[in-house]
């Protein structure tokens, strides 16, 4: 079977969600490459290194340096003429764009998996991760989406495959970038934390969320997250949030201060090695799946820990 | 403008699913269904629209079962105007949802369908996305803000990064992400006069779709359970239980 994997990159440099979808693409059958961009050149020529691919498509065109769907789709579809399946990770950009390819070839898309099974047999999660569905296709190609999560990631470096120029037809001429609100931060990216430190309701607001939050989150190197109450009361962007909706996250170390434990927040981060938490009531629900618990009561706990870290 | 919000019926969200003991998928039997709590808020948004007037109609459609009528009452309680059930026992995929609802797109011509971005049931993602390429028309996946400009519309996103804003032309598709609205809860008065609204029910043969699954499932099963580990006694013990894992 030959793969056509989804580089996700910001027209500089390859981003890290893409190599678990390598080692996802790479238990189907050969792994080739699609980077589409302007100006990304680079990209390509570093994911070319990436272990186990042979070709890379790059298709370079001001129409896809925003990864807009309407643009990208007929490209990856016209490309799906000679390859058996799109392999694409489940971020906001794969969910985006595989879809409206898996229609364009009329086929059912397989969403979020966790493992691969056979050629066409797969497992995925649903009802928030409560369920392990495992799916057989009857298309004769494959769309699929890769929980970033559930794969190991290939090597970046030791691969040499071959770049080659691709052009699709450009510009659809029905949507166009206006502007973007990207979150600037020196700490690790939360989908690929070694720790994270997610914060929830119980921190009141932006700025106890900041004092208390932020500073034990340094000391330990840690990225943080939070949970869809304290995003939707403003403590925190919408990036950070953990969950059936949000992001994925399986860190070594995860530490809910102030999180119940919803079965929506569990559905994130229940893959973590070690989950520790802090909350004042001894029978919240996350209690029931954190290795460690403390109950206590946050304001005084957590800024005692940090300065004992 | 018209516009269209497709609405299904899930297992409500706060419910804990439970895997059937045969393994053949989830147990329904006597559990509480809601509206998919992202097409709340895609109904929400249709009436805000209708409210600024930016919009003459709201359509609500659901593809499912009998029981989904509740599902399209709920709606037309909140305040859409007429509803359009497409009855069927069979479970439908996205793919298949995607082509019923192009169908009816082709009657109705709306500027803007509007769509949960996922249903908390099988967590695909995928309905809107697939419309709009059947469609040839543009997509705003995961809205945190609909602003409408004349023959565009202008999508505010929720992304990885962020927040992302890119302009549409109409017609448009366009999916709800959390922080869109809060939708309202119907009133007493409203649900009652929703029973009066109307509610025409069709097939999915009526619109010459084919919904044989493209999946099969061949078993559903419980994930791996974490145990419950220890507590501490105090900050000094989580302390030394950190040094311990050499996280600190
Ligand atoms: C469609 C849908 C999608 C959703 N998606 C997500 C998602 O992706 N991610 C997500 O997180 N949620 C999601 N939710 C929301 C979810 O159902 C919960 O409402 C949410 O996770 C609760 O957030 P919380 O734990 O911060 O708040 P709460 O449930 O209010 O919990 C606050 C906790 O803080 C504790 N606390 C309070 N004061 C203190 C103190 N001083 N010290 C210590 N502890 C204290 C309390 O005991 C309580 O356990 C979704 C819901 C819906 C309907």
């Amino acid at each position: 079977m030959k793969t056509l994997v989804w580089v996700e990159h910001d027209n500089a440099s390859v981003k890290d969600a893409t190599l678990a979808v390598v080692t996802a693409a790479s238990k189907l059958g050969e792994v080739h490459l699609l980077v589409a961009g302007s100006g990304c050149r680079a990209v390509a020529d570093e994911a070319a290194k990436i272990a186990g691919v042979g070709k890379v498509h790059l298709a370079d065109n001001a129409a896809y340096e925003h990864g807009l769907a309407e643009n990208v789709a007929p490209l990856v579809a016209e490309l799906m003429g000679h390859h058996d399946a799109f392999v694409v990770p489940a971020t906001t950009t794969g969910k985006n764009i595989a879809p409206r390819v898996a229609a364009l070839l009329d086929v059912m898309q397989i969403s979020d998996i966790l493992s691969v099974e056979g050629d066409k047999t797969f497992t995925r999660p649903i009802y928030a991760g409560n369920a392990i569905a495992t799916v057989e296709s009857s298309d004769a190609k494959l769309v699929i989406t890769v929980r970033g999560t559930a794969f190991a990631k290939a090597e970046p470096t030791g691969g040499s495959g071959v770049v080659e120029d691709v052009s699709g037809a450009g510009d659809a001429g029905l949507s166009s970038f206006v502007g973007a609100e990207l979150a600037k931060s020196e700490r690790p990216e939360l989908t690929s934390a070694k720790i994270i430190v997610s914060g929830g309701r119980a921190l009141k607001d932006g700025e106890t969320f900041e004092q208390i939050i932020m500073p034990l989150a340094d000391k330990l190197g840690a990225a943080v997250g939070a949970s869809r109450a304290a995003v939707d009361a403003g403590y925190v962007p919408n990036d950070y949030q953990v969950g059936q909706t949000g992001k994925i996250v399986a860190p070594e170390v995860y530490i809910a201060v102030g999180i119940s434990g919803a079965i929506q927040h569990l559905a994130g981060m229940k893959d973590s090695k070690t989950i520790i938490a802090i909350n004042k009531d001894e029978d919240a629900p996350i209690f029931q799946v954190a290795d460690i618990g403390l109950v206590a009561d946050l304001f005084t706990a957590v800024p005692d820990l940090t300065g004992k870290l | 403008m018209k516009i269209l919000v497709p609405v299904k019926r899930v297992i409500d969200y706060n419910v804990k699913p439970r895997v059937k003991a045969d393994g053949t998928g989830v147990d329904l039997a006597n559990v509480k269904m809601s509206m998919n709590p992202f097409d709340e808020i895609a109904v929400e948004e249709a009436i805000r629209l209708k409210e600024a007037g930016k919009a003459e109609e709201i359509i609500a459609i659901s593809v499912g079962p009998t029981k989904a009528q509740e599902t399209l009452r709920t709606a037309l309680a909140m305040g859409a105007d007429r509803a359009i059930l497409v009855e069927t026992d069979a479970e439908v995929e996205p793919l298949a949802v995607a082509k019923i609802l192009k169908a009816i797109v082709a009657e109705e011509n709306p500027g803007l369908v509007i769509l949960g971005k996922q249903a908390i049931d099988d967590d695909s993602n995928q309905t809107g996305q697939m419309l709009a390429a059947l469609l040839g028309r543009p997509q705003g996946t995961f809205a945190s803000k609909v602003e409408i400009d004349g023959d565009s519309v202008a999508v505010t996103r929720e992304v990885d990064g962020g927040l992302e804003t890119v302009k549409l032309s109409l017609p448009a598709i366009v999916t709800t992400d959390l922080r869109l609205n809060e939708p309202r809860y119907a009133s007493l008065p409203n649900i009652m006069k929703a029973k009066k609204k109307q509610l025409d029910v069709k097939s999915p043969a009526d619109y010459g779709v084919d919904i044989t699954p493209r999946l099969k499932t061949l078993k559903v099963s419980e994930p791996p359970v974490r145990s419950a580990g220890i507590k501490v006694a105090d900050v000094d013990a989580l302390v030394a239980k950190l040094k311990e894992m050499g996280v600190a």
